[in-house]
């Protein structure tokens, strides 16, 4: 029999997490900092929603870039939240997360053999679907010394003339790292003298503690040659809702519609319903969760210092990225050796890209008594590791 | 701030003060200071533990009465709300807008216990003109929390 294998999707890795989930999965008891998804539950206006459009029999398809209304909230929102002015009809999609607007962007922007250059450590699908797009991907390496921002040299420096996009995640999953606007402002300079057009996943953009979120897209300039993303999951807790959406110049935003039409048709009816009250009602809700994780922030990052970890502050998303390097140990030894000893994941630096070698992502998406738990036990692990030393 | 600690302990009167100063970024000693003046200018006005009792043995019946009132010349429903308030039974008095004045609520061992109560305390009171006895049969929710509701993290231990 003929292999029927895509030699280019054989060729690409499977996600260094899913790895680690075979290994955290077999053990039942152990507790986990793990997870990259909101401890809370969807407010319960939003699921009510989703409920109402089933019970009045909303199971059909939408137009395939989402509900008018939906889309018509989004851009109000934008505008709101992050002075992002977008038009609904032609400038707006509905998709299923950002995770599918991410990689139909990159689908509908790159020819083959086009570079796009992708700071890491970064979120584990950008370098993949680069690679099913016939794009290259030309890594990044984001330095701790920077608090893992993006510099305008490191940006100089990973240009060629073959360089077509850049993606950018801030605030980032796994380091929590912002960019504030004049550290935008410095890049900014960079892409539109190169001519480069910019991916912005904000899909975290809600979580930001330190000043207001800034979009690159509202800078002078960037607006046409920008893709911003963001979506439902992170900032109303809605992961399992599976919806995202993508906004920008309305050539580009066709040609994703396109991809988005023939391969998903649209997303889910039921999601979208919910994502209206979402975007309409949910303000309180979010400064609630927000405050919370603020508070759980403040804590880890006192916690990790006090254990002698060097830790920078991040100032967005749900993570912590403690250095783990003055323990003599990969990240993949730290966090398997610590599952083994004191039954606590955490997820290796590593599986966001090489440069997240020696340091480990912390989840603070889960409840106070659970954080202090399993602190307390990773000290302890620390604590013998430093003796061995 | 002071607003940001009463959030932060509304929920949660157990915390450890020495997490929360680290929380709010505030020195340990200041936080407990701005506590206790809370309490001395009666902001905070106690500390419950809020008890399912029907999973326990012990026989406990709540009610809520709907109470209509005379108000007092002067005194407006403030002195008849007191003189309701002070029985040990009572357990909340509101004001209300609507139908009726006062919502009193009451706990007891017994139905025939809280009956008692309103027949011979509440409803002689002179200026009580009548009164609504509705007896809780269970308690769903109470002071924002969810008696039933399971607290399994049914999340995937690692996700990206």
């Amino acid at each position: 029999m003929r292999n029927f294998l895509a030699n280019k999707v054989v060729d690409i890795q499977p996600s260094g997490i899913r790895k680690f989930f075979d290994i955290v999965s077999e053990m039942k008891d152990a507790i986990s900092l793990g997870v990259g998804e909101p401890d809370f539950d969807t407010p319960w206006n939003v699921r009510e929603e989703g409920i109402f459009s089933l019970e009045k029999g909303r199971t059909f398809y939408t137009s395939n870039a989402g509900l008018f209304e939906l889309r018509e909230e989004i851009c109000i929102y934008l505008n709101r939240r992050y002075s992002l002015r977008y038009d609904y009809l032609t400038e707006t999609i509905v998709t299923v997360g950002g995770s599918e607007a991410i990689d139909i962007a990159l689908r509908a922007t790159v020819n083959p053999g086009d570079e796009v250059i992708i700071p890491q450590p970064c979120y584990v699908s950008y370098e993949p679907c680069t690679i099913l797009a016939d794009a290259v991907p030309v890594i990044l390496d984001l330095k701790a010394e920077n608090d893992f921002k993006l510099t305008k040299q490191e940006l100089i420096d990973s240009i060629t003339d073959k360089t077509k996009i850049l993606i950018l995640a801030f605030p980032n999953n796994p380091t929590g790292a912002t960019m504030n606007k004049a550290e935008l402002e410095e890049i900014a300079e960079v892409i539109i003298e190169k001519d480069i057009l910019v991916i912005s996943d904000e899909i975290y953009s809600e979580l930001t503690y330190k000043g207001e979120h800034v979009s690159i897209a509202s800078l002078p300039g960037m607006r046409e040659r920008t893709i911003v993303i963001n979506g439902f999951s992170k900032s109303f807790a809605m992961t399992g809702w599976r919806l995202g959406y993508a906004v920008g110049p309305k050539d580009i935003i066709e040609q994703m519609t396109k991809i988005h039409q023939f391969a998903i048709m649209c997303a889910p009816t039921t999601s979208q319903y919910a994502a209206i009250e979402a975007m309409r009602n949910c303000d309180d809700a979010v400064a609630m969760m927000k405050d919370s994780y603020d508070q759980r922030r403040k804590f880890l990052i006192h916690t990790f210092r006090e254990m002698g970890l060097e830790c920078f502050e991040p100032f967005g998303a749900f993570y912590l990225f403690p250095s783990i390097k003055s323990l003599g140990m990969t990240s993949d030894e730290f966090a398997t050796e610590l599952l083994k000893e004191q039954k606590v994941a955490v997820v290796p630096g590593t599986a966001f890209g090489n440069s997240g070698e020696g340091f480990i992502r912390i989840s603070y998406a889960y409840s106070l008594d659970k954080l202090k738990e399993a602190t307390s036990r990773i000290g302890e692990f620390v604590k013998t590791r430093r003796e061995k030393l | 701030m002071r607003n940001k600690i009463l959030k932060a302990i509304e929920n949660n009167a157990k915390v450890d003060i020495k997490d929360l100063a680290i929380m709010l970024e505030m020195n340990e000693a200041d936080l407990a200071n701005e506590i206790a003046e809370c309490e001395r200018e009666k902001i905070i006005c106690g500390y419950h533990t809020l008890i399912n009792w029907d999973k326990t043995e012990d026989e406990k019946v709540t009610a809520l009465i709907e109470v209509k009132v005379t108000p007092q010349r002067g005194l407006g429903f403030d002195k008849i709300a007191e003189r309701i308030y002070r029985f040990s039974e009572v357990s909340s008095v509101f004001l209300m807008s609507g139908g009726f004045d006062l919502t009193v609520i009451v706990e007891g061992k017994t139905m025939k216990e809280v009956a008692l109560f309103v027949s011979q305390k509440l409803a002689p009171l002179e200026s009580v003109l009548s009164t609504a006895t509705c007896f809780v049969l269970k308690k769903y929710k109470d002071d924002g929390v969810i008696f039933e509701e399971p607290s399994k993290d049914e999340r995937m231990l690692v996700s990206p």
